[in-house]
């Protein structure tokens, strides 16, 4: 499923910027998440000093995270648990289908799980006659409809009430056809009654991990729904699907990643359900997994380390740089082709897949800042979409007329004489050409740019002509 | 060995050709020991009497609903009071624990009790909570004998017995409590934290379809807290100064 598309980035873009579903879809969600965040922000004095904090923690935690990796697995172990390692999305597939046939497993519960979806844990499971079942809202609409998250929070952000209603109609065939199903809380009712009975059917229960701790060897998910509970709480066998670089210290600290994680993403002070996982169930619990797996997976991350994209390995998953992105929220998460959109793909994809595969995200930026602004860790995400876009350049993987663009502008720019002189003419041809209307709905050789809004004509002279004669800002 | 693996692969970018050397691992340890706490709100900076103000409100912005007794003795009416008045039937399911051990459920000869943990059918559960954070009005159980975990998630309805005197100010107070339960020899535990710690903050939500808010998606649909005022206080108490 989870095959990238993202070298096809502009055929992508261009096909989602015509759906006026989607369109209709993002419009609704847009102002929930930024209005959420700014309000949340805004309540807690303590908010941007708590991001640094984030931010020099998680620095230290990767610093230094060969340690606490392995002071974290010993601690899992003490507690009864298993820590399986894996380098690659293979290996941990692999470890997640034999767990399943140690138990004879049937079907799996999942909860939320990026990892599980870089992973394609789900289409491995279909393959070798295990039924995986999506607990989460969003991706349970999802799985209906076989198609992949377009957020990484939000899975479903791009669907309207009623194609969900479509879904389920299509899909819950043993209900009454002519039940009435058109608004958001029945078909939530319809959603938990049909979930609810799988959940006491599945061996394997698998989330993924918000936070692992080293001083504990726990293991936390943060959710709204209650389902990563039920999921890991009635199967016997409760897998952690987790990567290396949500590992940190001491309870502590993982509270002052969740104090930033949950405001960041939908505005909640604290999400409804933040839940500690330590080992199997002990002796004398009623309920809870009789074992206890995490595994910690790789998968390219500790390539990262080291490199000017080290930051990157921060990001708590909030996906607030989505929310805010001005490309995200015109292209939606699916045009970018892989697991994660938005400007964290932007930056992360190429990282584990590869710049020539995912060489088109880092260019989706107008490079305006929000998402920057909003990260609640800091991670300069316009500065690391510039390296990238560097090493595209260097790899010589951008294309052809875009190279020989950018070196006549470099030609240009280097010698300012002869740029003052040409950006001088070009205005004043555009400010003719754009006299009548005041803006322009064609320019020669910006055809892409002028196909969805006109250019305003310019209406004097340049800048620099202007700042030359003497004029100054009011 | 994957494990090698990634352990060296992280090494080698990280610039080092093995661990990190004795001095640095005592000194993370150490950190690891410390736990020291980073940054805590100061909303919290609050009398006995205001943290639970401060909880009440919290955990009502987020729609639990609360309510407030005098003592134990006027749970079970409370508890009967609320399910009448939300038509929900008066079959409970109730955590096999001390604290609600010493409530008169006797009393109230309307309240069909079962002690332990919950089957699909069960539609109440009735907990206590060992520590809540006036925070963010957030509510903390710890699984075990006497909380089966599945009380906080499987019925539509959960009624929460919080006595006062538990309401802390923030989540590292419940680290405290935690890391108290590790090393109390009475717990049987063996140096473990409780297998699950739900920190559980309003009933359950979605916002998945079409980002419109609805309670109850997979766990309950509504979250009641009954507070009582003369209500003793939690075991990890006595470490919460500081």
């Amino acid at each position: 499923m989870n095959v990238s598309t993202s070298r096809n980035f502009k055929a992508n873009a261009a096909e989602q910027l015509a759906n006026e579903t989607l369109r209709g879809a993002l419009e609704k969600s847009k102002g929930h998440f930024t209005g959420g965040r700014a309000t949340a922000a805004a309540n807690l004095p303590e908010f941007e000093a708590l991001r640094d904090e984030a931010r020099d923690l998680k620095n230290h935690a990767i610093e230094h995270l060969d340690f606490y990796l392995e002071a974290y697995e010993e601690k899992v172990l003490e507690s009864g648990g298993h820590v399986h390692w894996a380098r690659t999305a293979e290996d941990a597939r692999n470890i997640v289908l034999e767990i399943c046939r140690s138990v004879n497993a049937k079907a799996v519960n999942k909860g939320k799980s990026m990892i599980a979806e870089e992973c394609n844990i789900n289409e491995m499971l279909e393959e070798n006659g295990i039924r995986p079942v999506e607990t989460d809202l969003g991706e349970y609409i999802i799985q209906l409809r076989g198609e992949t998250p377009s957020h990484i929070i939000a899975p479903a952000v791009h669907l309207t009430k009623g194609q969900v209603e479509e879904s389920f109609r299509e899909n819950h065939t043993h209900l009454d056809p002519d039940r009435v199903l058109e608004e958001p809380p029945t078909l939530l009712d319809e959603a938990r009654t049909v979930l609810r009975e799988k959940y006491f059917q599945a061996e394997v229960g698998i989330t993924g991990a918000n936070l692992l701790i080293a001083e504990t060897g726990s293991s936390i998910i943060v959710t709204n729904e209650g389902n990563g509970d039920l999921s890991q709480l009635i199967p016997k066998v409760h897998i952690v699907l987790a990567s290396i670089e949500k590992v940190v210290p001491t309870l502590e600290d993982a509270a002052t990643i969740l104090r930033v994680l949950a405001r960041s993403a939908t505005g909640q002070e604290f999400s409804s359900y933040t839940t500690l996982s330590t080992g199997p169930k002990r002796a004398d619990d009623p309920d809870g997994p009789e074992q206890y797996h995490v595994i910690l997976l790789d998968n390219g991350r500790s390539d990262m380390l080291g490199t000017e994209f080290q930051d990157m390995l921060r990001c708590i998953r909030c996906g607030a740089c989505m929310n805010h992105c001005p490309v995200y929220q015109s292209v939606g998460g699916h045009a970018y082709g892989w697991v994660y959109p938005g400007p964290m793909g932007s930056v992360l994809t190429p990282g584990l897949i590869g710049v020539d595969e995912a060489g088109h995200l880092p260019n989706a930026s107008s490079f305006c800042g929000r998402c920057e602004e909003v990260c609640p860790v800091r991670i300069p995400l316009p500065k690391l979409m510039r390296h990238w876009r560097e090493q595209e350049f260097e790899k010589h993987l951008s294309p052809g007329a875009a190279r020989v663009g950018l070196g006549l502008w470099a030609f240009v720019a280097k010698r300012p004489k002869l740029y003052q002189l040409m950006t001088g003419l070009q205005m004043r041809l555009l400010g003719r050409m754009g006299r009548k209307r005041g803006r322009l709905s064609s320019v020669p050789l910006a055809g892409g740019w002028t196909k969805y809004r006109d250019l305003p004509a310019p209406e004097g002279r340049t800048f620099q002509s202007r700042w030359k004669s003497g004029e100054r800002p009011a | 060995m994957s494990k090698d693996q990634v352990l060296s692969s992280v090494r080698r970018s990280l610039g080092r050709a093995g661990p990190v050397d004795d001095d640095m691992a005592a000194k993370l340890r150490a950190g690891i020991a410390g736990h020291a706490r980073n940054i805590v709100p100061a909303r919290t900076d609050l009398d006995d009497a205001g943290l639970v103000d401060l909880f009440q409100e919290m955990a009502e912005k987020v729609f639990a609903t609360v309510t407030r007794v005098s003592d134990m003795s006027e749970v079970p009416g409370a508890v009967g009071d609320y399910l009448r008045s939300e038509n929900l039937p008066s079959q409970i399911v109730m955590a096999p624990d001390e604290t609600l051990d010493a409530a008169p459920w006797d009393d109230n000869a309307l309240l069909e009790i079962r002690r332990g943990a919950p089957v699909e059918a069960d539609q109440v559960s009735v907990t206590s909570a060992p520590v809540a954070v006036a925070e963010t009005g957030t509510l903390a159980m710890f699984s075990g004998p006497d909380h089966p975990a599945t009380l906080n998630f499987m019925p539509e309805t959960h009624v929460v017995v919080l006595p006062a005197g538990r309401v802390v100010k923030s989540y590292e107070d419940v680290f405290d409590a935690v890391r108290a339960q590790m090393i109390d020899p009475e717990s049987g535990r063996d140096g473990l934290p409780p297998r699950t710690v739900n920190f559980v903050t309003g009933p359950s939500r979605s916002g998945d379809i079409e980002q419109t808010l609805l309670l109850g998606a997979h766990g309950p649909r509504r979250l009641h807290i009954v507070i009582v005022e003369d209500g003793a206080p939690t075991a990890g108490d006595e470490q919460q100064d500081g």
